[in-house]
């Protein structure tokens, strides 16, 4: 017989509200960390801050930015996809394809690059999820794929879109007229919100966090897990697509043999805005800004004349340094 | 005898696996509105029941009956849709959703067809928990709850689909004795004229408090089915060993003044640990008694360098050994056998000779860096033979032994690198009584041969009848050390409850405050 008062059960529960601030302070700190950077060049270079070239590090981390976005949804479910790269090189050549040599109509051309980055995706979830081959190696795979298959349908040599009026626009053009912003930037700002709220307030998205938190309870409590990984993928694709349209309309040309390191160069923008390589965790806004840090160091360093060699082994050191702070400031927490 | 239909039946099952008979020709029947509990050794098929019954995968032979309609669940899904809830042993919750997302995981409120109404979602979650009067907030995330308040969500989640039948697997195992009274009212209160539980369980005193009558099976096979306000104890586990097992009381010896081997002092961690000192004897048995929460898991994990330690000293033989990692930990032969076998201590895809070589591998099997097969062979073979490991072979992969095999594989491969202290947390979680009792003579025989043993777990049957001594720890301090003769379930209660500062009515303790 228990004559003393029952505990209750274990010590209160820390409140939703209290995580949600934690979440957003690794937000914070990313945002942080890009002000702190771009305060450094903006004094170490007298050409750095200015607005022109404000605009022209929005406007180099569309590419890397939308690659991002889809790929953060991948990450987020504990996927990787290493395919992005080498898919957008071959969406771009495709988009030559559809638009160039069978002269389809802009919208539909675009559109259906897009769909053939989906198409693309469709096959990397049903590698992963239903013959169950392992994400990495999966889209491995699709990387030299897409990597072969842009160089033997462009038979190695550019498209160029000279003669597909209004194709520069999607990039280059100015929809917001006496704004000096390019459509590129706006078409990812638009697609990032998209992301955005289809991540934290849609089905999708609650599933895309539960699978890659855990995939065996999530598929126990009734979630087709498989049917999910194929829409993710696939999501993902759709932004390869898009990519591959606004990286050949920026330049005015589908570039077979170019996609080869995009593909790291979004994983780490996803890395460096919190986002667990293990799944579960990650924001897409946290992955803008991961991407906005990459352009802004890219861009900075460029200015300061520091050679491209260069620029990658300090990459590489910001990456390390995100992710280590990353860790030490969920150690603390937990 | 009333003629009332079963509301579960399951009437001649047979499942095989590849190379495994898990069931054959099992029954059971589950009476509208008791609480029938199931029992069996790890291995008897209960696990594969619970399979069967959730729609993970289908019978070979024989047939399952809901309210005497064929039942034939498809999926995990299907089941829950039919009626059929089941609370897995291991967790099936997504620790970075919060509560309300993961009790209507699948059938989240939506907003035409994409969208999720999260405010509905909370408002549903927190009358579900109202009404189940379940102390948790709907928006805290699962991951950083306790066991007991993650147990409970997963209890919320099971009975938010009003089901008819309710299937527990161990759902005591991570908690304590208040926490399970709570879990047992809510049994209780589910418990309706036109619904039933499935209680499995190894617990035999919780049984007696919850269940209605008891199911035994052993071997896959159905046993016999028990009234447990008649049956006694020893019954029930010899109907489950197919043997009788004597149960004796209290640690064989008491050790007075033997050398200590591990002296602690002041030992504490950021996070919990404040100010924890003890003495551990050679080939004595100290068990760490305390309430979830109270740091004696802390306190190994401390110790062995696996967490960070802000402070404290630790002397092997008297002399102050530094402790940065478990690798210098196991170097100074000190071993920890972790609670979570399947997570830390075993290598489930290898099989058992890997496992007991892992730790002692490069000191003891190799030339010049080549592994030596022969040898490992020959010593993994000893250990099976006086451990009693049950495996077909040294080559059998680890996942497919039972628990307490499992953790005899753990054992084994402490007992390889030759530890003198050997740490056990929860040594007997997850295991079933009959083989409980074989690693209760195991630790005994090794304190016998000289190891000094430090044993934390939450049940206190096994704390009394191994312990020499007691240390009982309450909020990351030890608020009281017990000799076996002392320690007694209240007295350990008494100090467990304490909140540190305030003392056990010895006056002495309050010396040094203010």
């Amino acid at each position: 017989m228990t004559t003393a008062k029952a505990p209750a059960v274990g010590p209160r529960p820390r409140s939703g509200t209290a995580a949600a601030i934690r979440g957003r302070l690794q937000q914070l700190l990313a945002f942080a960390s890009l002000i702190v950077i771009y305060t450094f060049f903006a004094i170490a270079s007298p050409y750095f801050f200015t607005y022109d070239n404000f605009i022209s590090i929005l406007f180099s981390t569309v590419v890397i930015g939308t690659l991002a976005v889809g790929t953060t949804f991948v990450i987020i479910s504990a996927g990787i996809d290493l395919s992005i790269g080498t898919g957008m090189a071959l969406c771009a050549v495709m988009s030559g394809v559809f638009l160039v040599n069978a002269g389809l109509p802009l919208a539909v051309g675009v559109l259906a690059t897009i769909l053939f980055g989906g198409f693309m995706g469709l096959v990397n979830g049903v590698n992963v999820a239903v013959l169950r081959i392992p994400p990495f190696i999966a889209t491995l795979a699709m990387m030299l794929v897409a990597e072969g298959l842009a160089l033997v349908v462009s038979d190695s040599t550019p498209i160029y879109f000279t003669d597909v009026s209004g194709y520069g626009d999607i990039s280059t053009g100015h929809l917001v007229p006496g704004v000096d912003i390019p459509n590129a930037v706006l078409v990812l700002l638009a697609v990032a919100a998209v992301a955005g709220v289809l991540l934290t307030k849609s089905v999708l998205g609650r599933y895309t966090y539960s699978i890659g938190s855990n995939e065996e309870a999530t598929a126990l409590s009734g979630i087709d897990v498989r049917r999910w990984k194929i829409v993710i993928y696939t999501f993902a694709g759709l932004f390869t697509g898009l990519a591959g349209v606004l990286i050949s309309a920026r330049l005015g040309s589908a570039q077979p043999a170019t996609g080869m390191g995009y593909e790291l160069q979004a994983i780490a923008a996803v890395v460096i805005g919190g986002t667990s390589l293990s799944g579960g965790k990650g924001s897409i806004v946290g992955t803008l800004i991961g991407a906005l840090i990459i352009s802004v160091l890219n861009n900075g360093l460029q200015i300061m004349s520091i050679p491209q060699e260069w620029q990658n082994v300090i990459l590489g050191c910001v990456i390390l340094l995100a992710v280590y702070t990353d860790r030490v400031r969920r150690r603390e927490t937990s | 005898m009333t003629a009332e239909p079963a509301l579960l039946e399951v009437e001649g099952v047979d499942k095989s696996f590849p190379g495994v008979r898990a069931l054959r020709a099992m029954r059971l029947e589950l009476r509208p509105g008791e609480v029938l509990a199931l029992v069996g050794e790890n291995g008897a098929g209960k696990s594969t029941l619970m399979k069967l019954l959730s729609g993970i995968h289908t019978a070979d032979a024989g047939h399952f009956r809901l309210d005497g309609h064929p039942y034939l669940p498809t999926s995990p899904r299907h089941a829950l849709e039919l009626g059929i809830s089941i609370i897995h042993q291991e967790f099936n919750l997504v620790p970075d959703l919060t509560v309300a997302q993961n009790i209507f995981i699948g059938r989240e409120p939506r907003r035409g067809r994409l969208l999720l109404d999260d405010r509905r979602l909370n408002d549903d979650a927190a009358a579900l928990l109202e009404r189940l009067d379940l102390p948790l907030d709907p928006r805290a995330v699962v991951g950083e709850l306790t066991v007991a308040n993650q147990q409970m969500v997963e209890i919320a989640k099971a009975l938010s689909y009003q089901p008819r039948v309710l299937i527990m697997d161990e759902p005591t195992a991570a908690l304590n004795d208040a926490e399970v009274a709570t879990l047992h009212e809510l049994i209780r209160r589910f418990t309706r004229p036109d619904t039933g539980v499935i209680y499995i369980s190894h617990r035999m005193g919780e049984i007696k408090r919850i269940a209605d009558r008891v199911t035994v099976i052993r071997d896959g096979e159905y046993v016999d089915t028990l009234d447990v306000a008649t049956a006694t104890t020893p019954d029930i586990i010899a109907l489950m060993v197919g043997r009788a097992i004597t149960a004796d009381s209290g640690p064989e010896g008491v050790r007075a003044d033997r050398d200590t081997v591990l002296g602690v002092r002041g030992l504490g961690t950021r996070s919990l640990l404040d100010d924890v000192s003890f003495d551990l004897r050679r080939g004595e048995i100290l068990g760490f008694a305390g309430l979830m929460g109270s740091g004696r898991t802390e306190v190994a994990r401390a110790l062995v360098g696996a967490d960070a330690r802000s402070s404290g000293r630790i002397t092997l033989r008297g002399t102050e050994v530094r402790i940065g990692n478990p690798a210098d930990a196991a170097r100074l032969g000190i071993g920890y056998l972790s609670e979570d076998r399947k997570r830390f201590g075993l290598l489930l895809e290898q099989d058992v000779k890997a496992n007991i070589a892992l730790s002692a591998l490069r000191d003891r099997f190799t030339r010049a860096g080549f592994v030596r097969d022969g040898a490992l062979r020959t010593r993994a073979e000893q250990l099976i033979g006086s451990l009693r490991i049950r495996t077909p072979s040294a080559h059998q992969t680890t996942k497919h032994l039972s628990g307490g095999n499992q953790q005899k594989v753990v054992i084994a491969k402490w007992l390889v690198k030759d530890c003198d202290v050997l740490i056990f947390d929860e040594p007997t979680r997850g295991i079933d009584v009959g083989a409980k009792d074989e690693i209760y003579q195991l630790l005994n025989q090794l304190a016998a041969q000289g190891k000094s043993i430090i044993m934390i777990s939450s049940e206190l049957p096994e704390i009394l009848r191994l312990s020499h001594r007691v240390v009982v720890m309450s909020e990351g301090r030890v608020t009281g050390v017990l000799d076996a003769a002392e320690a007694t379930q209240e007295n350990i209660m008494r100090y467990a409850t304490l909140r540190p500062g305030e003392t056990a009515e010895a006056p002495d303790r309050t010396a040094g405050r203010p």
